[in-house]
């Protein structure tokens, strides 16, 4: 039976593990969160006396058209970015899973935008992509493209050049987590479908995609989240323009804030973001119960 | 039979061609970018594109020294990215030992509180955390980086996981020996759990190497600045320099996968059970 004393120790001794993280953690994400709810219901500018704003910050939000602009771009950008890269990243893993040679050397290279730094790829990417003299648009007038597109500079581009390059950007990460899942499907399977005569496409589209929608799913919530919190892509590429062709709700959340000062509405946006992000972890919460 | 062989070889054909096409989309950047690094910004945009350039100008890797201090970036990227990722892994798998191993009150929900805030992007309240910092008087210091960086919630799920999957009668034998849970943390969990902290090491370093918003909110001062920012603002600056700013970003890009090539192993495990577990 082990004494009261022997208990408080044990107790304590758990709790100087957990203290080092726990405190730096308390204090520089959970106090920070708090204050963020906080302030979306407060007016403040940073440095004058705080004042109570009730629903005020959101309110306004409905005539924001910066705001409005960033949620619908926001949207856009999740809607054309997800699909994509989920497609390429599944097709890309499924291409890796024939026992090719030379695998190890692929995956590497699918990889490599992943890791390597945004800014720096960024700033390849402009100049490939720069409309009057990079080598893509070279190539659209050698193949006698006449109407070659902006790219970055022009508002009718600009959203899709960035999808292109988030996908371009992401698709080896997903890509790894498909291939963990192509792992575990059961081979007996795909034997049995040869047996039954089926063709590539098929066994692609009865066994290998069914076999994986736990990990679609989980693949489609993290891409989701992803494009929600999207900002320094953006800054890298357009800068939010041509005019708010390209402007997300993470770019208005730092407007509002450093740019502006009004704390308050920016705080307000963020609730929008944490909103949206909230839903889809639900989604995921309540789908993985299902799968289960 | 005959039949079915022509088919198989089409098909790996197509396969192969595929497989290089993507392959191609994904390294010409990159070749495009060294090649770039070596011209003179006049020739960065000839066309045909002239991929091994017939003068390479290696002075472009010398000039970018003294355009921009990008030494003083590295060193500072350097120094906070290992300080960084030491803190990260000391104290993640830490506190991961006591929610693995440990009975305690209010276990469950201290850690139900981590797995929460994991879902609550930091964009979210990174205006009043920077308001917080400033009033600590953090505001263009590494420390505020370092304080950002280092206690993340997902290092300590991480090795948490890891560390469930270690049986209880190791540390339970341990126990009966007279060892104490600092020496079971030290002598035991730590080195069974090489491939956790593998794998939290490349991503905190290359997270922390590559971090963006963070340094642009925090350091403005040129002399603190990391080799992001610091890039990034020579870019704008210098827009037209383009031999320049790709030797600089080809620069910027060693570190990152000279990791990346020696770690790669752990990085494919650590993305793959990340999707698995869900």
């Amino acid at each position: 039976m082990p004494s009261k004393q022997a208990h408080i120790r044990k107790q304590l001794v758990a709790y100087s593990f957990i203290a080092p993280n726990f405190i730096g953690f308390a204090v520089f994400t959970l106090v920070p969160i708090v204050f963020a709810i906080a302030l979306a219901f407060l007016h403040w500018d940073g440095s004058n006396p705080i004042e109570w704003a009730g629903l005020a910050n959101f309110r306004n939000l409905l005539d924001d058209d910066q705001f409005k602009a960033a949620l619908k771009n926001t949207i856009v950008y999740t809607a054309g970015t997800v699909p994509l890269t989920l497609i390429s990243s599944l097709l890309l893993a499924v291409l890796l899973n024939q026992g090719i040679k030379g695998r190890n050397f692929f995956r590497t290279v699918s990889f490599f935008p992943y890791v390597a730094s945004l800014v720096a790829v960024a700033a390849v990417w402009n100049m490939i992509f720069n409309p009057s003299k990079g080598p893509v648009n070279m190539l659209l007038y050698t193949l006698g493209f006449e109407n070659v597109p902006g790219w970055a500079a022009d508002k009718d581009w600009a959203m899709i050049t960035i999808i292109l390059f988030s996908v371009w950007k992401y698709m080896g990460y997903y890509m790894i987590i498909y291939l963990a899942g192509l792992q575990g499907i059961n081979p007996e399977l795909y034997e049995a479908a040869n047996l039954d005569g089926t063709n590539v496409w098929q066994r692609f589209r009865y066994v290998t995609v069914p076999q994986l929608s736990a990990t679609t799913f989980f693949v489609m919530v993290m891409l989701t989240i992803q494009c929600f919190k999207v900002y320094d892509i953006v800054y890298m590429v357009t800068q939010g323009g041509p005019g708010t062709a390209t402007l997300v709700l993470v770019y208005d959340i730092y407007n509002k804030a450093f740019i502006s000062w009004n704390l308050g509405s920016a705080s307000a946006v963020a609730m929008v973001l944490f909103a949206l992000v909230l839903i889809v972890t639900l989604i995921q919460f309540r789908g993985n119960r299902k799968l289960q | 039979m005959q039949v079915q062989s022509i088919q198989t070889k089409t098909i790996t054909t197509i396969l192969y061609a595929l497989l290089i096409l993507c392959a191609l989309a994904m390294l010409l950047p990159f070749v495009w970018m060294v090649s770039a690094s070596l011209k003179l910004d006049k020739d960065v945009f000839t066309f045909p594109i002239e991929w091994i350039p017939s003068n390479p100008r290696w002075e472009n890797y010398l000039e970018i020294w003294t355009t921009i201090p990008l030494g003083t970036f590295i060193k500072n990227t350097a120094k906070l990215t290992v300080i960084v990722t030491i803190l990260q892994l000391l104290t993640s798998s830490f506190a991961a030992y006591a929610f693995a191993k440990l009975e305690f009150k209010g276990r469950d929900l201290l850690f139900l509180g981590y797995v929460a805030t994991i879902a609550m992007p930091w964009q979210v309240y990174m205006v009043p955390q920077f308001i917080m910092m400033r009033s600590f008087g953090l505001n263009n210091t590494h420390l505020a980086i370092i304080f950002l960086q280092a206690f993340s919630a997902f290092g300590v799920f991480l090795m948490k996981q890891f560390y469930m999957s270690i049986p209880d009668e190791l540390c339970e034998a341990a126990r009966i020996d007279g060892m104490s849970e600092y020496r079971i943390w030290a002598q035991i969990m730590l080195p069974l759990s090489k491939p956790a902290l593998s794998t939290l090491t490349i991503f905190t370093f290359v997270n922390t190497w590559n971090d963006f918003l963070g340094p642009l909110l925090y350091l403005t001062r040129m002399e603190l600045k990391t080799v992001q920012i610091g890039l990034r603002m020579f870019i704008s600056q210098y827009s037209s320099e383009y031999g320049l700013i790709m030797a600089a970003s080809v620069v910027a890009l060693i570190p990152v996968v000279i990791v990346f090539l020696s770690l790669q192993k752990f990085f494919v495990q650590g993305v793959a059970t990340a999707g698995l577990k869900g």
